[in-house]
């Protein structure tokens, strides 16, 4: 049990600069996620938490200590890879239970461990298997029971679900979930699906080109984006970016994206939103809240006609395609409602979630 | 799978639709047809150079001397009664046994070393440490029995620089066996040392990584990740090597040719000096014939662990 923290943490590999002066806080049994497109130096930075990568600058903290000349054994950390990397010789119980053979534990301490691990996974029966006679799914599970046997003070996971097929993977994360409830750790869990991140996080750090974006919970992230690009990554299908122009419309604001269209800033947004009057900004407008107009939040002034080019049923919701100005905007409408393709549809936005942002500095007013 | 079913049922459709001179053509169709028939010029060569040479070696070592009559097991009967001959039999598991330790001892030594040297660097050194390998036998075993000459030999001429004795090399039965496993094991490791290298590089990084968190120390990850996931390559050299090794001729022949006082010889040169220098070709037939049953249970035995292991790892 400790807390973990990162201070102006860089890694530079030659040339590329991997990681950017990275600084974060991991209070005490928090699970924390990071998310970001490849190559945004996710791994880099969980690898140099486990002390497999060394930093650049900067220092790491584990429980109060700083770590970085510390060898990954001495820093008392668990780590589960993205192929699990099991040792193919050893049985899943001669898996689980190396680290701690290495570290000298008694025998009976070992299956005692092993054993209880092994419960919580729900892979009793497969101890004495190798790792070849087991599927991708137990696979991962050992690997987790490697993890947790150590009882380490932190955990570290590298894309623990990505080679694990869809169903498997909604399985083994609430797996996940569930197992970090029993077994209370600080977690810092990588990965670059978003749903991943949101469902599992207590907290989620959005990283790009080597650096945090934003670090905000699930609910935050997903309301409150503070850049374009954790705006645009978060959610899907993606938030729509609409060039669009602020007018003065008497005491109020009102966003025009087209000649024909212009949306009214609800007035509980006006203050915020009075100084960018008059400049040519983004509206961001998630696929959600451009829907049919539907009888509660009805605003007349927020419903618009367009032509839908594309349409998806999905099931429980359709989305809908149509351009504006020449950009490609995406709605989310009820099934029941949904025009065909080259139809005429009527459309309400939800501008009480609407997002602006300043195309210069690409930062979220 | 699907693919060979794929492949497959345009030729039955085809047989189903048109004549029955079709048939050759449906024929070579067959994935296995065209296969054996691939194979069959290797098959024909291997005939050839390998199962008659053996068949023949066998119906020689019934022979007698003047290869006149069959005399059946009578030169086996008669080698199992000689002391010379027992003594090669152990000599040669000494060699081979001896050699073949030290030559995969070594291999793994170097393989390491050079595996935790820098890219560049390794090149350079894989490349120098393969000359021996590479050098033709015959050849490097001469220029080892110059180095061994007693009297005019780099060798000796420096330990008796250092103030030590002339070692008789080659004349001292034991020097001698002593210098002819050395050759031996300075031309066999390279081989195992690339066997290796290519081994090592082949276990996944992450294993380490994982040791590594796991706790493991430099010599604990070689104990129970390197070793364990390169015995079945191990197992293989070392099967391999005992083989040739066992059969090796060149460098006894050429640096001791058996002596002193056949206390050098392996099968291979026993053999010749039998079959060739004395003129008893079926009595040297039927002494390299001894060797078959010997390395096959070795064979059956390393072979069987592989497979076991090649199951389990995959
Ligand atoms: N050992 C290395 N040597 C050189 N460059 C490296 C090394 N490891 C990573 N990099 C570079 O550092 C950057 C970040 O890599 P990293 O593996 O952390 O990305 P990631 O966010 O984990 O991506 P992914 O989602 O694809 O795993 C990349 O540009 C990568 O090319
Ligand atoms: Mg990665």
């Amino acid at each position: 049990m400790a807390e973990v923290a990162l201070r102006n943490v860089v890694k530079r590999f030659d040339e590329v600069e991997a990681v950017r002066s990275i600084n974060l806080d991991i209070p005490d049994n928090e699970f924390v996620v990071l998310v970001g497109p490849s190559g945004c130096g996710k791994s880099t930075t969980l690898r140099m938490i486990a002390g497999l990568e060394e930093v650049t600058a900067g220092d790491i903290y584990i429980g109060g200590e700083i770590v970085n000349d510390l060898p990954p054994k001495d820093r008392d950390i668990a780590m589960v890879f993205q192929n699990y990397a099991l040792y193919p010789h050893m049985t899943a119980f001669e898996n689980m239970s190396f680290g701690l053979k290495l570290r000298r534990f008694p025998k009976d301490e070992i299956k005692r461990r092993v054993d209880n691990a092994a419960r919580i996974l729900d892979i009793a029966e497969l101890l004495d298997r190798k790792p070849k006679a087991l599927s991708g799914g137990q696979r991962q599970r050992v690997a987790m029971g490697r993890a947790i046997v150590r009882n380490p003070k932190v955990f570290l996971f590298d894309e623990p679900l990505s080679n694990l097929d869809a169903k498997l993977r909604v399985q083994m994360r609430t797996e996940i979930k569930r197992v970090h409830q029993m077994v209370k750790t600080t977690t810092v869990y990588v990965t670059h699906d978003q749903v991943e991140a949101m469902t599992l996080a207590d907290r989620v750090v959005v990283m790009n080109g080597g650096a945090i974006e934003q670090i905000a919970s699930p609910h935050d992230l997903y309301h409150n984006p503070k850049t374009r690009f954790v705006a645009g990554f978060i959610g899907s299908p993606a938030m729509n970016f609409i060039r669009c122009h602020m007018e003065q419309n008497g005491a109020g604001l009102r966003a025009r994206i087209s000649d024909k269209i212009s949306l009214p800033v609800p007035a509980s947004l006006t203050a915020r939103y009075q100084p960018h009057s008059g400049k040519a900004l983004i509206l961001g407008l998630r696929p959600e809240h451009l829907t049919e107009p539907r009888r509660s939040d009805r605003d007349q002034n927020c419903e618009f006609d367009i032509t839908l080019d594309v349409v998806e049923p999905m099931g429980m919701e359709t989305m809908v395609y149509f351009t504006v100005d020449g950009q490609e905007i995406c709605g989310r409408v009820d099934p029941g409602s949904a025009k065909g393709p080259g139809e005429v549809m009527r459309l309400h936005a939800n501008m009480n979630h609407m997002h602006l942002i300043d195309p210069q500095t690409d930062a979220v007013l | 799978m699907a693919d060979a079913v794929q492949t497959w049922l345009p030729g039955l459709q085809i047989s189903a639709r048109r004549s029955a001179s079709r048939g050759l053509k449906q024929f070579l169709r067959h994935r296995s047809t065209i296969a054996f028939l691939m194979c069959l010029p290797l098959m024909i060569i291997i005939a050839a150079l390998v199962i008659y040479p053996a068949f023949y070696s066998i119906y020689l070592s019934m022979l007698n001397k003047a290869q006149t009559r069959l005399v059946g097991l009578g030169n086996f009967t008669f080698l199992l009664s000689r002391d010379v001959f027992w003594m090669v039999v152990q000599q040669t598991a000494i060699f081979a046994l001896t050699a073949v330790f030290f030559k995969a001892l070594i291999g793994l030594v170097t393989a390491h070393l050079i595996n935790n040297l820098p890219a560049r660097g390794q090149r350079k050194w894989r490349g120098m440490l393969l000359v021996p390998w590479v050098i033709p036998l015959a050849l490097s075993s001469l220029a080892w029995w110059w180095l061994f000459d007693p009297t005019h030999s780099a060798f000796n001429w420096i330990i008796t620089g250092l103030g030590f004795h002339e070692i008789p090399w080659l004349s001292d039965p034991y020097w001698a066996r002593f210098s002819v496993i050395l050759v031996n094991v300075w031309y066999g490791a390279p081989f195992f040392l690339i066997m290796y290298l290519a081994a090592l590089k082949s276990v996944p990084e992450q294993l380490y990584e994982a040791a590594a968190i796991d706790g493991a120390n430099a010599w604990q990850k070689f104990r129970h990740i390197t070793l364990p996931m390169m015995r079945n390559i191990i197992a293989i050299t070392v099967l391999f090597s005992l083989i040739v090794t066992f059969a090796n001729f060149d460098i006894v022949q050429i640096m001791t040719a058996g002596g002193p006082r056949n206390m050098t010889h392996v099968f291979a040169t026993y053999a010749f000096m039998l079959g060739i220098r004395s003129g008893d070709l079926p009595l040297g037939a039927a002494t390299s014939l001894f060797m078959f049953p010997i390395l096959g249970i070795a064979a059956i035995f390393i072979l069987r662990g592989v497979r076991k292991r090649g199951r389990e790892i995959g």
